[in-house]
This record gives structure tokens, C-alpha cells and sequence, in this order.
């Protein structure tokens, strides 16, 4: 009697329904010859059927599926004799709930259950069984009704295709509103942390502070127990590796697109393509122990060589490696866009006697403009976001400083450190975390917005 | 220009319409090929399209001061043979060019050719009006910069002005240089890219149906220009209108399904064709 099968009989009876549907709607009709008299095709009336006999059940079965384990517990533990109950902390009280419930399901325990918790288990199972005979019947019941309200429905004049285009637009609006309530309350959740952190951490400390040492003592008693959460060290840092990794980034990917879509034989696009794609499938953390393991060491021997006193954790290094990860977004973003300008305009000029470095320089490129902005925005929120490369080559200590042989860290290295290992998770220094994460949103969302205005006003511009 | 006994003398390709073989790859053409005073001489030219031949041993002049008509079914390889002139079929990878094509008895169909001064002396307007994303002065000015034609700020607004004057378009944009040529209507930028084309002053200029979405009154003022022009330069003009390829040209070319089938005197060949399909696509019988 799973919840499965029942999944299963629903779905077979929405088979079911639709068939009998247009069956019926010819049947109204006067036969295969008449459906012209119908309002539309046979097979609208069937569709209506189906979703009238399985969406209800399936908005039934998915509420019941959800609900069910809380209210048999709270039934059962109403039932368990007070002196049980009342004084138990909200931990043991959870511990006792599961331990009926595995017992109900039959899960073998450690030790030998009490006289208590295995008449838990016995009322909890019997509560179980109720639940799924009412499911059945009222899925049955409700299956009946459906085909019984779409068979009295279909008349010729009925207009199933506009009921059931308007049923799907229902479902599809449903579905993108997952992804946006999914959205709204990942943000929410970190702006109503931030704002218990700002309770304790005024935001002009945090934003335009300039020491970064998130010590909070774990007992009241200890020494030292005010940290310091001025977040201007961690913007700079980030700035400063994201502005190194653009820096690599954004001539070599263009220039490659350039070559790529204006230059290159077709046998090398051929391979060269599918190289700088395998570069974009490379995982952030081999990069990152690229970075920590290769680059950092040779830009150290590098600085000595020449006499320049390089850190082993510097932001060069971090950068550096970022920049070669973003290469193919710049690149195959450009060249994609170049690739669109079309090759009308490209004939325009040469036919005015230009060569084919202006046409690129004085044709192409101005056209693809807004698209290779767009692209570079997008490179820059992701070098920005970026975790892996600088939790592994950047360094811990907050640093505020523009040289890029020091060693600064980064806002998302920071949330991670803030996050790993024993926290409780309501002092500042694990909520700073969400404040910090809140501005990376924030800075994020705003450069997306600038890289779409940014488009939208050339494309009015030019199109 | 006009059918001289010795041209035909020296020409034993000229035969008549009885000798008209069925095999299209030896279909011969009808009339005078040649031009007393040649600026362009084709010799048996064919075009490929990966495996499909869009041109077959088309042999035709083009002589100084001459409008020449091209005329013919859609599809027939008008273009195709257009854009042999300037080589703007190395932009397509599938194409390929076989054949003698001279400029000023110099050849350039030869690799070593630089085709960038080539396609600067002999100018292209597309059939598809193709305006670059720039405003409608920059649209003009482009060429004109790329060659340094012009020293100074002024003289480069006047040579917009000019351009744009002789093409019909001045008095409609001139309140609005800095709007975007892409932002014009389709006959518009016609006539933009007819000013785009003048504007680099080339010698030879080949128009692919330069009129074909303008009004009487535009088409009367290219026409008018295409006549002028003539008094310099040297000028082929493909189109769908008889009646424009009667008003404007001096010889007149047709062709069917790659080949060319009849060129001589736009007179001859509208009053009296000496090909079959000649006179059926001209009397409207065909295409
Ligand atoms: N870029 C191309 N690739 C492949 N085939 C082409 C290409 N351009 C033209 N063709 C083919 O070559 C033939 C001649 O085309 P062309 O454009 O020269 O015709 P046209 O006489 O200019 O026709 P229209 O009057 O319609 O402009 C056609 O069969 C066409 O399909
Ligand atoms: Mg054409």
C-alpha cells in the first residue's frame, strides 16, 4: 500500500479518463464523422478528463505526503501518559519521537525499547494504518468525481481546448513559481540573518571598517572577547584578485575570439574550440590546488630571482589562476557574439575596399560590443563569487592592501572560514558570515543589472 | 558597343541560336560578348557552389562608360557573376571561382592580387541593403576615413553631404545624421548604401538591384544618377525591371540558370532577341 502504487493506479486512471473522454466526445457528437459539431478535437475533451480525475488526487497525494508524519506524531504523543512528556528538552523529546518511530517502521534499535515507547509505536502504527485506508478512499472517491464531472461536461458546445490550455498555463505558472519562491527564500533568509548580525555589529562598522578579526569568545568569561568586522579588507582583497583575473582574462579570451571566429581555418576551430571549452570544465578545486601547488611557488621563486619579495599565498598567483579559469567564458561568449554580427556587414565593408583588421576593428567589434560587455560582466560576477581557487591559493589574513605580491583574502574565503568547524550559530562571528554574503548578492546583482542596461542601450542604439 | 563584322570575326565563339546545343555546360552565347572598350574582360568563367555550378563559361565585357543590364530569372547566378567582379565570392568558403577575369587588362583572378585596392576601385552595392550599426554620417564616412580621402573635418562633411545628395537621401536625413542608419526605412537604406558606395569614388561600380524596394520618384533619381555616373566610370547593374534595364542601359546581358544566353545592344535585345528564352522572359512568357 505505498505511497508509490498509489502514484501509480492515479496516473493509470488519468489514462483511463482520457480515453473514455473522447470516447464520450464522439460519442455526444454522433460518431467519428460528426466531431465538426464539437467545439474542439476529441482529444481536448480526453485531456480535460485526465487532469479532472488525476489533479486533484495528485495535489492531495502531495499535501498527505507532507503532513502526514507530523500529525501522527503529535496524535501519538498526545496520547503518551504527561509525566512522560512534560519535562523532556526539546533534544531528548525528538530522540524519543524517533525511536517510536522506528520502532513503528519495524527499524531494529540498539537497545531493548520501554513498555512506554512500544505502546507508542503500537498506537503510532495503527494511526498509520487509518491515514492510508482514508488516503485510498478519498483518492478513489475523488477519482469517481472527476470523471464524473467531466463526462457530465462534455456537450459539443463545451470548450475543452480553451479549459484545458488554461489548466496547463495554471501548472506552468505553479512550476517557475518554485524557482522564484526558491530564490526569494534563499534571500530572505540571508537578509534576516544579516539583520540579526547588524543588531550586533552596527553596518557602518562593517562596511567601511578596516580590520577584519572575527574573534568572538566561545565563553563570556574568556579575554579578548570583541572581534573586530570591518569588511573593507575582504572588498579590496576580492577586487584586487578579481581585477588581476580580468586583467589575464579578458585580452587573451578576446583576442582568441577574435582569431577564432575572423581568422583561424576551419581546422583549427576545429580543435582550438573544443580546447578552451575542456579549460571551462575543469573544476574550480583542481585550479585551486593548480594555484597553491604550482603558480604560487614559481611566482615566489620568480619575485626572488629578480629580488622582489613575493608571498607564497599572494594574490597574483590566485588572480592569475582565476584568470586562466575565466578564460573561455570571455572567449566563447565574444565569439559567439562576433559570430552573430552578420556576414552582410562584414561584405559591406570589404567592399568598400577596407581590410579585414579594420572591418574588424571598425565594423565587427562596435556591433559586438554590448554582447562582449555583457559577457565580461558576467565573467566578473563569476570571478567575484569565485570560492575554490581562493579558499586554496589566497590567504586568511585580511590585509588591506593593492599590492599583489601580499597576501589578502577574499570575501567568500571569509565565509568559509566563518562557517567550518564548531559554531554556534547565533554569535556575530557565523552571522557575519550571512552580512557578507549579502553584500556578494548585492554587489553581484548590481553588476548583472549594469551589464544588461549596458546591452539594452547599445541594441536601441544600433538595432 | 555596337556588333562590328571584324568583333565577329575575331570572335568564333559568337554563333546563332541553331547551333545551341541541349547540354547546358556547352550552352554558347548569342551576340556580341565583347565591348570596343573594354574596362573588364571576362573569359569563360564558372562558378561553384561546393559541387553545384552556379555559372557556366560565361565570357562577357564590360566596357568603359557602359551601363550594362543583367537581367534574368531569380535564381539564374545574377549575383553570382556580380560578385566575381570585385571577388566578393572569397567571402563565401563554398565558392569557387575558375576562369579569366581581367581589370584593365590586368588579371584578378591571381591569387597574388591584393583584393583590398581591387574592391576599393570597383564598388558593390548589395541587393540586401546591408547599413553598418553606426550612425548615418559614420555610415558615409567610414570609407572615405579607412582611404584618408579627406583632410579635414570639413571636407569629410562635405563629401558626406555629397554623397548623400547624389544618392536622394540628403534632404531626408540631414536633420538627423547622428540617428542610426540601421533605423532607416528599407528604401532608405538603399539609397545609403548606394552614398555609402559613391563615397569612396570607385571606377567600376556594380549595382545588385539597387531600386528594388524604391518608389518611382527614388528610382527616377538613381536612374538619373546611374546616367551621370556613366559619363566616368563604369557601371553593371543587375535588375528585375525591364523597363529599367531599358531606360538606363546601354548593353544588356541575359542569363538562365548559370548560363548566358544573350548579350548585345539593350535595343537588339528588347526589340528584337535572337534567343528563344531571351524573348520569352522578355516578352513575360517566363520567370
Ligand atoms: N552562398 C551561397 N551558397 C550556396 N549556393 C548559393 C549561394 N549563393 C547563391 N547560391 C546559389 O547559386 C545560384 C545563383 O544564385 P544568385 O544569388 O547568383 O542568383 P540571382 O540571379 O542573383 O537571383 P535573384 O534574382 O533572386 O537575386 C542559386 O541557385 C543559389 O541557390
Ligand atoms: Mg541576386
Amino acid at each position: 500500500m505505498s505511497p508509490s502504487l498509489l502514484l501509480f493506479i492515479i496516473l493509470a486512471a488519468m489514462a483511463l479518463a482520457y480515453h473514455l473522454g473522447r470516447k464520450r466526445a464522439i460519442g455526444v457528437a454522433g460518431g467519428i464523422t460528426q466531431i465538426n459539431r464539437l467545439h474542439s478535437l476529441p482529444a481536448y475533451y480526453g485531456y480535460y478528463a485526465a487532469l479532472w480525475v488525476g489533479l486533484p488526487s495528485l495535489l492531495l497525494l502531495l499535501f498527505w505526503a507532507g503532513l502526514q508524519g507530523q500529525i501522527l506524531t503529535a496524535l501519538t504523543l498526545a496520547e503518551l501518559p504527561l509525566e512522560t512528556t512534560a519535562n523532556l528538552s526539546e533534544g531528548q523529546l525528538s530522540l524519543l519521537v524517533s525511536d517510536i518511530r522506528n520502532l513503528a517502521d519495524g527499524n531494529l534499535m540498539g537497545r531493548e525499547p520501554s513498555a512506554e515507547v512500544e505502546a507508542a509505536a503500537a498506537h503510532y502504527q495503527r494511526l498509520q494504518g487509518i491515514a492510508t485506508a482514508t488516503l485510498w478512499a478519498l483518492v478513489g472517491a475523488m477519482v469517481l468525481a472527476g470523471m464524473a464531472w467531466a463526462w457530465q461536461h462534455t456537450t459539443p458546445s463545451f470548450r475543452a481546448r480553451n479549459r484545458v490550455e488554461s489548466i496547463a498555463m495554471i501548472v506552468l505558472i505553479l512550476f517557475s513559481s518554485i524557482a522564484i519562491l526558491t530564490t526569494l527564500g534563499i534571500v530572505l533568509s540571508v537578509l534576516f540573518e544579516s539583520i540579526r548580525f547588524f543588531q550586533q555589529v552596527p553596518w557602518t562598522e562593517f562596511l567601511f571598517g578596516t580590520k577584519w578579526s572575527p574573534q568572538i569568545a566561545l565563553r563570556a568569561e574568556q579575554v579578548g572577547a570583541s572581534g573586530a568586522f570591518g569588511a573593507i579588507p575582504l572588498f579590496t582583497g576580492t577586487l584586487l584578485i578579481s581585477f588581476i583575473a580580468m586583467l589575464l582574462a579578458v585580452p587573451v579570451g578576446l583576442l582568441s575570439a577574435v582569431y577564432l571566429a575572423e581568422y583561424a581555418p576551419r581546422q583549427v576551430r576545429a580543435w582550438a574550440k573544443p580546447v578552451l571549452e575542456i579549460l571551462a570544465g575543469i573544476p574550480t578545486v583542481v585550479y585551486g590546488f593548480f594555484a597553491a601547488l604550482t603558480v604560487a611557488p614559481f611566482m615566489r621563486g620568480l619575485g626572488e630571482s629578480v629580488g622582489l619579495d613575493i608571498a607564497s599565498e599572494s594574490a597574483l598567483a590566485a588572480g592569475l589562476v582565476m584568470g586562466i579559469m575565466i578564460i573561455p567564458f570571455v572567449s566563447s561568449l565574444s565569439e559567439d557574439v562576433i559570430n552573430a554580427v552578420p556576414q552582410s556587414l562584414r561584405d559591406g565593408s570589404y567592399a568598400l575596399g577596407a581590410t579585414q583588421s579594420e572591418t574588424i576593428r571598425r565594423v565587427i567589434f562596435p556591433a559586438a560590443l554590448p554582447g562582449i560587455v555583457g559577457g565580461v560582466l558576467l565573467a566578473v560576477s563569476r570571478a567575484i563569487g569565485e570560492t575554490m581557487i581562493v579558499v586554496m591559493a589566497a590567504g586568511l589574513a585580511a590585509n588591506l592592501t593593492a599590492n599583489p605580491f601580499e597576501s589578502v583574502t577574499t570575501v567568500t574565503v571569509q565565509i568559509v572560514t566563518l562557517l567550518t568547524g564548531d559554531q554556534e550559530f547565533d554569535s556575530a562571528k557565523t552571522l557575519a558570515a550571512f552580512a557578507l554574503g549579502l553584500t556578494l548578492f548585492v554587489v553581484t546583482l548590481i553588476l548583472n543589472v549594469i551589464a544588461l542596461h549596458i546591452v539594452r542601450k547599445y541594441r536601441e542604439q544600433y538595432e | 558597343m555596337n556588333m562590328t563584322a571584324e568583333a565577329i570575326a575575331v570572335k568564333p565563339i559568337n554563333l546563332t541560336a541553331d547551333h545551341l546545343a541541349q547540354d547546358q555546360s556547352t550552352t554558347i552565347t548569342v551576340g556580341e560578348i565583347s565591348s570596343p572598350n573594354p574596362r573588364m574582360e571576362c573569359r569563360d568563367v564558372n562558378v561553384w557552389y561546393n559541387a553545384n555550378q552556379a555559372i557556366k563559361n560565361v565570357s562577357l565585357d564590360i566596357g568603359q562608360n557602359e551601363v550594362i543590364a543583367m537581367i534574368g530569372p531569380s535564381g539564374c547566378g545574377k549575383s553570382t557573376f556580380l560578385r566575381c567582379l570585385n571577388r566578393m565570392n572569397d567571402t563565401i568558403p563554398a565558392a569557387r571561382v575558375e576562369g579569366s577575369i581581367q581589370l584593365d587588362g590586368q588579371e584578378i583572378q591571381d591569387k597574388s592580387i591584393d583584393v583590398v585596392p581591387l574592391r576599393a576601385r570597383v564598388g558593390m552595392v548589395f541587393q540586401k541593403p546591408n547599413p553598418f550599426p553606426k550612425s548615418i554620417y559614420e555610415n558615409i564616412a567610414y570609407g572615405p576615413r579607412i582611404h584618408g580621402l579627406t583632410n579635414s573635418r570639413a571636407e569629410l562633411d562635405e563629401l558626406v553631404e555629397t554623397s548623400l545628395q547624389r544618392a536622394g537621401l540628403w534632404k531626408e536625413v540631414k536633420d538627423r545624421l547622428d540617428a542610426p542608419g540601421t533605423g532607416l526605412s528599407g528604401g532608405q537604406q538603399q539609397r545609403l548604401c548606394i552614398a555609402r558606395t559613391l563615397s569612396v569614388s570607385p571606377e567600376v561600380i556594380l549595382m545588385d538591384e539597387p531600386c528594388s524596394a524604391l518608389d518611382p520618384i527614388a528610382t527616377a533619381i538613381i536612374e538619373e544618377l546611374i546616367d551621370e555616373l556613366r559619363q566616368q566610370y563604369t557601371i553593371a547593374i543587375v535588375t528585375h525591371s525591364m523597363q529599367q534595364a531599358a531606360r538606363v542601359s546601354q548593353r544588356t546581358a541575359y542569363f538562365h540558370l548559370g548560363d548566358l544566353v544573350e548579350v548585345g545592344t539593350t535595343d537588339d535585345i528588347f526589340n528584337q532577341p535572337k534567343h528563344k528564352l531571351t524573348e520569352d522572359y522578355i516578352t513575360g512568357r517566363f520567370g
